[in-house]
């Protein structure tokens, strides 16, 4: 295993989620508030989940560990 | 063992019995809502509708009551219960008519109506069509009300697996780095990680779609609370006035409700006697004009024998939160693209279902529990896993 290294502190396991959690929070509630711009926030905000999803299981296809 | 091992071995247990109870459900419910996103889209490609007159802009609509006359005259089903502006096309509204005036409304027939000319366009019964079999099964499972219930038992118990999986998640995280996926192990790593990535990117989301459907559960219990509550309140006078003989006009009402309450527009009527009016009145329902307020409708009470105002009043907070948990639930409120992602996120969501039965059966074929996995630290590295 080449990811062997020190425990992860909580705070370090739960940073990227809770950046995360916080931008869907206001993403989820931006598209409610009004349209246009508003409606954009909400499109990038909650397309990111998706995209760090595809950039982690497919991009890295050729990646080793 | 430690009281912080102990206490992991206890969210894992309720991670992986909440999980299981509902996932069977949760997987019906996300993939009958998939094609629920796309309905209107759906409706189109698979049947043909009359479609209302081209007018140019600034068209006055037609008398509505006239429209409803017309409505009634070539309608299968006789007796109005609701006058209603099709939220998507301006140029169309729909007159909902029952067989008698307590006839149960989810059997009603839904006339289409050309809101300029007042034109009888079609009243198509969609009983049989796809978007409405599979709204059924997602909304009650074709069960009413205890169907209806239920499930919203199973959105609670979603809602507990998601919380218990982030507890979860942390010590399966211990040694690897946000997003890890480890291609090169086998399945049951690479499923493992999976469900752990898309579990965590969608943990406010599925926690607030969850929640919301739930809510939507107890939209029937929340119209009750409303009809003995503040509705009961604001028609106390009328209690035990017989109901109207001769009901007065329709558009007179809504004209009446529309001066009442400057700023906004009507969005459906509600014939006397029908689950949203009480005998007396006809209830205009008005919405504002942003995304949110026009999910927050307002009641004005028109008495239907005078044509008078009666009263207008802001719905209670329990209804204010049913409004305000649709669009939450249906994701409708920020154009295709937002459509599109409640979509895929959908999508992940069945995965990571899939993903946590199969971690879940191979786990109890090898014999050792999630629990126990979770407990030694780090569900990953557990030696089974390199089976």
């Amino acid at each position: 295993m080449g990811r062997m290294r020190n425990r992860r502190t909580l705070g370090q396991i739960f940073a990227a989620p809770i950046v995360i959690g916080v931008l869907s929070t206001i993403g989820l509630i931006a598209a409610l508030v009004g349209d246009g711009w508003w409606d954009a926030v909400s499109w990038v905000s909650l397309g990111l989940p998706v995209l760090l999803y595809l950039f982690f299981v497919v991009r890295r296809k050729h990646v080793g560990p | 063992m430690t009281a912080a091992t102990r206490s992991l071995r206890r969210w894992g247990f309720v991670h992986k019995w909440a999980s299981l109870i509902c996932t069977l459900f949760m997987l019906l419910l996300c993939i009958t809502g998939l094609p629920l996103i796309f309905h209107h889209e759906i409706d189109d490609l698979l049947h043909t509708e009359v479609k209302p007159a081209e007018v140019a802009p600034g068209t006055p609509t037609a008398d509505l009551d006239k429209l409803l006359a017309n409505a009634l005259a070539n309608a299968s089903l006789k007796v109005p219960h609701f006058l209603i502006w099709d939220r998507d096309d301006p140029n169309v509204m729909f007159v909902s008519v029952g067989e008698s005036i307590t006839s149960d409304p989810t059997n009603n027939r839904f006339v289409r109506m050309d809101t300029h000319t007042a034109g009888y366009l079609d009243s198509p019964d969609v009983t049989g069509r796809f978007t409405y079999i599979m709204l059924r099964l997602h909304v009650d499972m074709f069960a009413g009300l205890p169907g209806k219930l239920f499930l919203g038992l199973m959105g609670i118990l979603f809602c507990v697996a998601i919380i218990s999986g982030i507890v979860v998640y942390a010590p399966s995280m211990r040694k690897l780095d946000f997003g890890a996926y480890r291609r090169q192990r086998p399945r049951i790593v690479r499923w493992l990680d999976i469900h752990n990535l898309a579990g965590i990117l969608l943990v406010m989301w599925t926690l607030v779609v969850g929640f919301t459907g739930v809510i939507n559960t107890w939209a029937d219990l929340v119209l009750k609370m409303w009809q003995y509550g503040q509705l009961a309140e604001m028609t106390a006078q009328y209690r035990d006035r017989p109901p109207p003989t001769k009901l007065t006009s329709v558009q007179a009402a809504v004209d009446v409700a529309a001066r009442a309450v400057p700023g906004m527009t009507p969005s459906f009527v509600a014939f006397p006697g029908t689950v949203f009016s009480s005998k007396s009145h006809y209830i205009v329902f008005l919405k504002g004009d942003t995304p949110v307020t026009s999910r927050l409708l307002k009641p004005a009470l028109i008495d239907a024998e005078t044509g008078k105002l009666t009263d207008s009043r802001d719905m209670p907070w329990y209804v204010t939160t049913l409004f305000i948990s649709q669009p939450l639930h249906f994701g409708d409120y920020g154009g295709l693209p937002l459509r599109i992602l409640w979509a895929l996120l959908d999508v992940l969501t069945i995965i990571v279902l899939g993903t946590g039965v199969y971690l879940w059966l191979r786990r109890r074929k090898a014999g050792v529990s999630v629990e126990r996995a979770v407990a030694q630290g780090s569900a990953a590295n557990a030696p089974l896993m390199s089976s």
